[in-house]
């Protein structure tokens, strides 16, 4: 493997790479399906590529091709090439940096400065050579700290431009990104999109990326690239004509588009910028929907999808969960405590609170939630006076439902019928009666296919779904949801938006903690900021900006 | 959480703090060596003042180094109270007798020798770790001792993920009581949720210790090239004099033991 050239001066940027796929395949050792085939693909020196398609498609695996990281023996077959300059990938990889999804899973150092210079001691750059490039490339990526500064003391959006440094550090000619904002809020999400643009802008690197945020990836890059499963490159050429041909059909495989090219009836663009579309969204047009679906919202509760439209369309039913003075802090952590805090929850209300990572929202949730216990105060259900923090767990998997980020962890079972009918079991729901209730669920979420599927083996939106579902079995009157979009492609979104609001109008009282404004513009009736601990009613416009972070520009 | 975040240390500025880890590590486990040859009040005496002595000079101030190694001072006085009372001597005068529980002159003095032991054994470990930053051991492990570069970065990457460990345990707990899954009192039901929670713990580490190791493949940790270091790891003279110093000491104490008839080698 050929080492960087020591003799480059600190500022040198290298030429951009010629990325060339042909015929290219990859089928993963145990998997019947090809992750990827028949890929041809020539990508020229400085181009800027979004890599678009259905979850499923191949696109991360297709970015570890070219990053070079796939290792022949684990695959069970693969065919044809990827060069970079002409050299095969695996043999090109100093050639090549990438950014992954979870900046906590790529950071090695505990000092920031340390962790640039993590590639380049691999390299074999002498020591002296080494600080100069590396407080360039802090200064590239927009690193507001010192070397010194502690990483798990950054913000994700931090990290992760402290692992685009790491990156570009080693002069790629090639520069890959796997979905850089995907663990990100809105502003660490801006933060990073922003360090790439000043990062690219000063170079003629290639450019190559998969992203969900399309609304700002589309902004960085000259061409599109369609990826379908089996099929290799479907599309291909300037943002406007592809998506501007394709959006439509993207739209209906579960692609995020951007608003700009979204059909007006369609499931908005996500993120983009701060603004929600004016226009009224109509969120039964997933394509799977049918006229019958759309029935089930009444029209006079038309989802809110307007800004000044926030609030509720029907008086609040019942009180139905309340929290009492509730607060929590956690010694020696840097997470920001919640401070003491009173909020209702009613039936047939959907509450939305949103705010930047670390605000304390989850901690609220959970202690609204009965499953983390407050310092001070606690969470009750109106018609009990035990705080829920105190039940036994069987008896509150009946009354509140709790859906957790990461479906997996709340996973139990072998499969996902049995996966349903934990709930039930525990609550003590007669058996016939769970049974009938998890065929209409299974059913109704579209997983009756999946009964016998291994919880563990199903596809992200999949995951949600059931895990959604396995918060309903037990019927409760409360629903939690935390970033229940997260991660999710167009069509799981709309799904959850249509679901949510059906069971809001059935009389249960919805609480979501998200960072999704758009998720929270159309289904809230009722909008709560959070910051630094304490809530607030949302003001209209719906991200309140940080400027911790927006300082750093 | 507290334990993996408190047993990772920092360098400190005292005149012992700032020495090489391998210094360091050299030092402290001279003396556990020796001290594992032999029970004697004598040498593990000296050698436990001496370290005691020098808490200053590795740049912890003493209610620092006791509100963190309050475990292994409850482990000491476990033992030392187990042994006053199990042990076989009990010559002496007769301090308490309480039907079962004698307790002597002499038995009060063996007890007290094996806490001390413990204690002489472990202290001058503790305080190395404590004042020595992982990075700096890796550094120092990689250059002085040969150590491949790939297990000690390694083992560093894997560090970090410690927290995130914690973190993770905390919410598989939760979801589980969303679930309606709590053992309650029931012993076989904890055993079952434990083990489920702990599987559960494990595949999330081993994905995200993958996703980690592919992230640090990219930036070249598995090139075959020379690798270079950064940071300078220096062997000076004062970090010999550490170990030298160590030597002597521990020497000294042996001495004493012999000369004062307490040597009692168990090997």
């Amino acid at each position: 493997m050929t080492l960087q050239s020591p003799d480059l001066p600190v500022h040198a940027h290298p030429q951009g790479g010629r990325v060339l796929l042909r015929g290219w395949g990859w089928r993963y050792a145990g998997r019947k399906r090809w992750a990827c085939r028949g890929v041809d693909l020539d990508i020229e020196p400085g181009e800027r590529v979004l890599l678009v398609g259905a979850s499923g498609a191949g696109k991360s695996t297709l970015l570890r091709g070219i990053a070079g990281l796939l290792d022949p023996d684990a695959s069970a077959e693969h065919e044809g090439e990827v060069l970079i300059g002409g050299r095969p990938a695996a043999q090109a990889r100093d050639q090549v940096g990438m950014l992954f999804q979870d900046p906590e899973a790529s950071l090695v150092m505990s000092r920031s400065g340390d962790d640039v210079a993590f590639g380049l001691e691999n390299a074999g750059v002498p020591r002296e050579q080494i600080w100069p490039r590396v407080d360039a490339a802090l200064q590239r990526v927009g690193f507001g700290y010192g070397r010194e500064r502690g990483t798990s003391a950054l913000s994700g959006g931090e990290q992760q431009r402290l692992a685009l440094a790491g990156a570009l550090v080693r002069r790629p000619s090639v520069l890959v990104l796997d979905e850089p904002t995907a663990n990100l809020d809105p502003d660490g999400s801006r933060l990073v999109m922003d360090a790439v643009q000043r990062a690219a802008g000063g170079s003629e690197a290639t450019l190559v990326m998969v992203e969900h945020r399309v609304d700002l990836a589309v902004e960085l890059v000259d061409r599109v690239v369609v990826l379908e499963t089996g099929a290799g490159v479907i599309e291909d050429g300037p943002p406007e004509t592809v998506f501007g041909r394709r959006g439509a059909a993207l739209t209906a495989a579960g692609v995020w588009v951007p608003a700009r090219w979204a059909a007006p009836a369609r499931a908005p663009g996500r993120h983009r910028g701060i603004s929600v579309p004016p226009v009224p969204l109509d969120v039964e047009a997933d394509p799977g929907a049918s006229q019958a679906g759309k029935a089930a919202v009444p029209s006079n509760r038309r989802l809110t999808t307007d800004n000044d439209a926030a609030v509720p369309l029907t008086p609040a039913g019942y009180l139905l969960l309340r929290a009492d003075g509730v607060s929590r802090a956690y010694p020696g952590m840097a997470t920001s405590a919640l401070q003491r805090t009173d909020l209702e929850l009613h039936a047939g209300e959907a509450t939305c609170i949103t705010g930047p990572n670390g605000s304390g929202k989850s901690t609220l949730a959970m202690v609204l939630a009965g499953l983390v216990r407050p310092d001070t105060g606690g969470a009750y259900l109106a018609d009990d006076g035990r705080p829920l923090h105190r039940w036994r767990a069987h008896r509150l998997c009946r009354r509140i439902g709790t859906v957790f980020q990461d479906p997996e962890h709340q996973f139990l079972a072998p499969t996902v019928g049995e996966e349903l009918a934990i709930g039930p079991r525990r609550a003590g729901v007669d058996s016939s009666e769970a049974a009938r209730r998890c065929r209409e669920l299974l059913e109704r979420l579209r997983l009756d296919r999946l009964a016998g599927a291994n919880p563990y083996t199903l596809s992200g939106g999949e995951k949600r779904r059931l895990s959604v579902a396995t918060a309903l079995a037990t019927a409760p009157d409360v629903l939690i949801l935390d970033e229940p979009t997260f991660g999710q492609d167009a069509r799981t979104w709309s799904e959850l938006v249509r679901l949510c609001g059906r069971l809001r109008d059935d009389g249960a009282s919805i609480l979501a903690v998200t960072h999704d404004l758009e998720f929270a513009a159309v289904l809230a009736d009722r909008r709560i900021a959070m910051h630094d601990g304490t809530i607030s009613p949302a003001t209209t416009s719906p991200a309140p900006r940080i400027d911790r972070e927006g300082r750093n520009e | 959480m507290i334990l993996v975040t408190g047993a990772v240390g920092n360098s400190t500025s005292g005149v012992l703090g700032r020495r090489n880890p391998v210094a360091k590590l050299g030092g402290a486990l001279l003396p556990a060596v020796v001290l594992l040859a032999g029970v004697d009040p004598v040498s593990s005496g000296l050698i436990l003042a001496a370290a005691l002595l020098s808490v200053p000079a590795w740049g912890l101030s003493w209610l620092d180094v006791l509100r963190r190694v309050w475990p292994l001072a409850l482990a000491v006085t476990t033992i030392a109270v187990g042994n006053m009372v199990f042990t076989g001597r009990k010559g002496g005068a007769v301090l308490v007798d309480a039907g079962p529980l004698l307790l002597t002159t002499e038995s009060l003095a063996a007890g007290t020798a094996a806490g001390m032991r413990l204690a002489a054994i472990a202290l001058p470990g503790v305080l190395a770790v404590l004042t020595i930053d992982p990075v700096d051991l890796a550094d120092a492990l990689v250059k002085h001792l040969r150590v491949p570069p790939r297990f000690a970065y390694g083992s560093l990457a894997a560090l970090r993920l410690a927290p995130l460990m914690a973190t993770e345990w905390e919410t598989l707990g939760r979801a589980r009581r969303a679930r309606g899954m709590e053992a309650g009192r029931n012993p076989i039901a904890a055993v079952r949720l434990f083990g489920g929670r702990l599987f559960a713990l494990l595949v999330g580490a081993v994905r995200r210790g993958s996703q980690l190791a592919v992230a640090m493949d990219a930036r070249g940790f598995d090139s075959r090239g020379t690798r270079t270091c950064a940071r300078e790891s220096r062997f000076t003279r004062a970090d010999a004099t550490v170990l030298l110093g160590s030597a002597v000491l521990t020497a000294t104490a042996v001495v004493l033991a012999v000369a004062a008839g307490q040597w009692n080698p168990v090997l």
